[in-house]
């Protein structure tokens, strides 16, 4: 009984609720001064207090509390003067401890809002996301399932547990109900992830790949039939773990939910995992029976109260917000709407800035970045950043070919040095003797030596035939070894011949 | 012994083998020892022997015997909290009050039984069988820090080390006859103390002297930054204040609530006549109110099992301690489950259900809620009484020590005898009990309980070694040289 996602949006308004959780970069975990470094051995992070040994006690790190404040001064919240831990009970077997300290009925952030904005059919519009709070909390240990068909627990033969996870400073993002988004609810919410991961890159306050679990999303959604004030039962699809899949499970979740109703079937309140290869959820942990958590104020720690004059502090440093300074960079650099989405995607905005700043052209800087520096980096399967080229690099090279010291091609010669480790660009002219041939005396040499080489072709031109010059020229470069000035080059051959 | 050993007199080895002897003649009837570490004790005392012939500048207890409450790690030897699910379980870690310990010097001769996680005053709730006070070994020696009160108490240590939840120190020392101190909460770190209820639980010090008392008081308590409730500050001055002894112009605060009706007629009277000594000394004795502190045992048994029914929650066979029914196909939670129906007693699992229950949606507001509101009135009714008042003082417990089996079938009577201990507990501010003489209707040892405001410790020594000295001139001695021998030499 498929329907359309039109059909659902014309009789059904959807309203979502996102919670994102953010694991922060802080080098030591929330309650213990493990390393949080990604991929080591399994359990070679974790000490006493991090696999809850009898008599281990937890201490607040003081960097993921600014983290934290940092995090809901730029989502526009307030910070709360006093706040408190609670312990989350529940048993499950990668949680050492059988409860997570989070925090409960006093966040430390609350009620903030982020604008986003999305092109829709009548052009470019703002949706606010209303924000409930902001709150730190401790990832759990990881399970894997070994055995059974699914890597799920149910038919493995047994699991194995690694704690270095637990204990990994997350931050939790929670939305109020986002209503009036209508058709574009999924795109919206992906626009919000975005915005969110924008923001949280540009505090510095994580790596924010979601590809690694380090920005995760549970995407509530309920549908309620069109004009109406109820609510309906909602779906939660947990660890959505890319923008596009945040986008497909809201899409698919609707139209599941529009089946349901549209058959006279309840929506069951439940939690689902979203599944990559199908775009479809499918059902988790059943909700009817509501977990009690039985939460209480944590005693082992303190009450977090900041400093009012700090909060101030940490405010007035924020960075620029990553929406408005997208609109000041577009225009400062007049890059049309398509390429600046080039560099958003392509993630060289940060690295592209500061190419300019060391005084590139932003159009040689985004053309560098966006063009050969990233062709090679997907051809080695690494970010950009990665790479052993910087900025300043890139700006050098281009001030070299400014003062046409580098044709572009060589350039691109110099640019394949730097990434393979052999230097500065400077170094890599100097020790591969790249230079442009500017003599014209040797190129004349060349082009005579070509010109008798090919009789036939330079009679063309002689008659006139511009266009065969071209193959005059390649050659004449290939004699260089690429190292002349084309436009030189031309200019001489058809001097040259007579034209 | 301090003074013996820093003459050369006698080494740390020869002490420590002399109590290890003890121990091996009389524990066997007190049982206040799980594990004797005589290995590692006899290898301390060497390495402070060699320190003290090296001419090292030495802690003044260095070198002396100590027992160590089984609730405190100590880095590769057996800790179990007196419970099954942690039997064989060797900590990776020492505990911040161990550590301080062995920088002292001090020789940790073994680990002492207790209650199962601190939760009862009998230590018949030990896994491992009870403890019997050596005063009277039919009887308990309270709990939950009933070996470490036992050991001293029976000779087979001079020092030790207990912890106090609810009175679990000054309860035991008071059975039997010795100094117990339950410091300001925050004042000893409790780093590596085996929680059970963490906002009230708090490690101090035993000894069969106030002086000895304050000495490794001294050593344990300082700020700790692995302890988020560790008090950052300046500490008082403890040994200085068990040496002054004086009480003049003190004004000592008797809580109405907690004297009269429900009090053993020995014990009253043996408090009684300790406050005429105090008066005789010029301290001016006056009496306080306290009405909050009729709820104070209801608070207490809703806050403490609430907290403990989470952190025991760790105890699930997962990384360390007991594991059953961990056959082929038992699922992660079966094992649970059955390792926790195995590993717990009877008294921990009431507690859990309580507090699983007490916090539970819709119960929260009525019983954790209200438990709290009843700590704060009762810090209220403290902060009124020490406007007062330079201390507070009363019997620490009703009654002397009870036989074994007596109260263990009756939870509320065992509960009712923490009724003068727990609002120390509850207030987070630091309690004593030194000896007041025997009760004439069984000749065993009364306890006088001193209260002061939190970080205000001295207090409680300066007031205790002043009451001690009078009550020592007038016995000719102190309570414990009356103790029965239990065989062995002392």
């Amino acid at each position: 009984m498929a329907i359309s996602y039109d059909d659902v949006v014309a009789k059904y308004d959807p309203v979502l609720g996102l919670e994102v959780h953010v694991e922060l970069n802080t080098e030591s975990k929330m309650f213990c001064s493990c390393s949080t470094t990604f991929g080591a051995q399994p359990n070679t992070q974790t000490c006493p207090v991090c696999l809850a040994l009898p008599g281990a006690l937890p201490v607040v790190n003081a960097t993921a509390i600014e983290s934290t404040i940092k995090i809901g001064l730029a989502l526009n919240c307030s910070i709360a003067p006093y706040s408190r831990f609670a312990r989350k009970n529940y048993f499950y077997p990668d949680m050492p401890k059988n409860f997570q300290i989070s925090q409960y009925d006093e966040p430390i952030c609350f009620d903030g809002y982020v604008d986003v904005e999305i092109e829709t059919d009548e052009g470019p519009r703002q949706f606010r996301i209303e924000i409930e709070r902001v709150h730190m909390e401790e990832d759990t240990g990881k399970s894997l399932h070994v055995g059974g068909a699914t890597g799920r627990i149910h038919g493995a033969d047994y699991s194995l547990l690694d704690y270095n996870r637990a204990g990994i400073p997350l931050v939790e993002i929670v939305t109020k109900i986002v209503p009036g988004t209508g058709k574009y609810a999924p795109e919206v919410a992906r626009a919000y992830v975005a915005e969110l991961r924008d923001i949280l890159r540009g505090l510095g306050v994580s790596d924010v790949k979601m590809e690694q679990g380090s920005l995760r999303c549970d995407a509530n959604v309920s549908l309620k039939p069109m004009g109406s004030d109820v609510l309906g039962t909602r779906s939660e699809t947990k660890n959505v773990n890319s923008l596009r899949s945040v986008e497909r499970a809201i899409r698919g979740e609707m139209i599941r939910h529009a089946e349901l109703l549209d058959a006279g079937q309840k929506v069951k309140q439940e939690t689902r995992h979203f599944q990559e290869d199908t775009g479809l959820t499918r059902s988790g942990r059943s909700k009817e029976q509501a977990e009690d958590y039985r939460y209480f104020p944590e005693p082992d720690l303190v009450p977090v109260a900041p400093d009012a004059a700090w909060i101030e502090e940490l405010r007035a440093a924020l960075p620029e917000r990553p929406s408005l300074r997208r609109k000041r960079l577009k225009e400062e650099w007049s890059v049309p709407d398509k390429e600046m989405a080039a560099m958003v995607n392509a993630d060289v905005l940060d690295i592209v800035e500061a190419t300019v700043i060391l005084g590139a052209d932003p159009t040689k800087a985004r053309s560098w970045w966006l063009g050969e520096i990233s062709r090679i980096a997907n051809d080695k399967e690494v970010a950009v950043t990665e790479l052993s080229i910087t900025p300043a690099d890139v700006a050098e090279i281009v001030a070299l070919v400014n003062k046409g010291e580098l044709t572009d091609k060589l350039a691109r010669q110099v640019v394949e040095g730097v990434i393979a480790g052999e230097g500065s660009p400077a170094e890599v002219v100097a020790k591969r003797g790249i230079k442009v041939v500017n003599d014209d005396g040797a190129l004349m040499a060349a082009i005579e030596k070509v010109c008798n080489d090919q009789p036939d072709t330079a009679q063309k031109v002689r008659d006139g035939h511009l266009p065969a010059a071209g193959a005059l020229i390649g050659a004449v470069m290939k004699e260089t070894k690429g190292q002349a000035d084309a436009a030189r080059v031309r200019e001489l051959l058809l001097g040259h011949l007579g034209q | 012994m301090s003074e013996a050993l820093a003459k050369g007199e006698v080494t740390s080895t020869q002490l420590t083998q002399a109590h290890l002897d003890r121990i091996k003649d009389v524990d066997p009837a007190v049982k206040a020892f799980l594990h004797v570490d005589t290995d590692g004790a006899l290898e301390q005392a060497a390495r402070v022997d060699a320190d003290r012939s090296a001419g090292k500048t030495l802690h003044p207890l260095a070198g002396i015997p100590l027992a160590l409450k089984d609730v405190l790690t100590q880095e590769g030897v057996p800790t179990t909290a007196g419970s099954k699910i942690l039997q064989g379980w060797k900590p990776q870690y020492d505990s911040t009050v161990v550590s301080k310990i062995k920088n002292a010097g001090i020789v940790i001769v073994g680990k002492t039984n207790m209650d199962e996680f601190a939760m009862g005053s009998s230590t018949e709730n030990s896994a491992y069988g009870p403890t019997f006070n050596p005063w009277d070994l039919t009887r308990t020696p309270g709990g939950s820090s009933g070996g470490s009160a036992a050991a001293v108490s029976a000779f087979e240590a001079p020092l030790a080390i207990g912890s106090d939840t609810g009175g679990s120190i000054r309860q035991p020392a008071a059975l039997t006859g010795i100094v117990g101190v339950r410091p300001t909460y925050g004042a000893v770190s409790r780093y590596g103390l085996i929680a059970y209820s963490s906002s009230l639980d708090q490690a101090g010090p035993f000894g069969r002297t106030v002086l000895d008392t304050a000495l490794l008081h001294d050593v344990m308590a300082g700020h700790d930054p692995k302890d988020a409730t560790s008090i950052n500050g300046a500490f008082p001055d403890v040994v200085a204040a068990a040496r002054k002894r004086d009480v003049k112009g003190m004004k000592i605060g008797v809580i109405k609530q907690l004297q009269g009706e429900g009090y053993q007629s020995g014990v009253q009277a043996r408090f009684d006549e300790s406050l005429q000594v105090l008066a005789s000394l010029g301290a001016q004795i006056v009496e306080v109110d306290c009405p909050s502190f009729e709820y104070a045992l209801a608070a207490y048994y809703l806050i403490a099992p609430s907290e403990c029914s989470s952190n025991l929650a760790r105890f699930d066979a997962m990384r360390y301690g007991l594991r059953v029914g961990d056959s082929d196909g038992a699922s992660a939670e079966s094992v649970m489950n059955a390792t926790r129906n195995a590993g717990f007693g009877h008294e921990v699992k009431r507690r859990i259900i309580l507090g699983t229950y007490a916090l539970s949606s819709g119960y929260y507001d009525a019983y954790y809620g209200s438990a709290q509101k009843i700590r704060t009135l009762i810090i209220q009714d403290y902060a009124k009484a020490f406007a007062q008042a330079d201390v507070l003082v009363s019997p620490t417990a009703p009654t002397t020590a009870f036989k074994i089996g007596e109260k263990s079938n009756d939870p509320i009577a065992m509960y009712l005898g923490d009724v003068a201990t727990i609002p120390v507990n509850l207030a987070g501010i630091c309690g004593m009990s030194l000896p007041a003489g025997l009760a004439d209707e069984d000749n065993l040892p009364v306890g006088f309980q001193i209260m002061a405001p939190a970080m205000q410790d001295a207090r409680l020594y300066q007031v205790g070694s002043a009451l001690e000295a009078a009550l020592v001139s007038q016995w000719g001695g102190h309570l414990i040289s009356k103790a029965p021998a239990l065989g062995g030499s002392k």
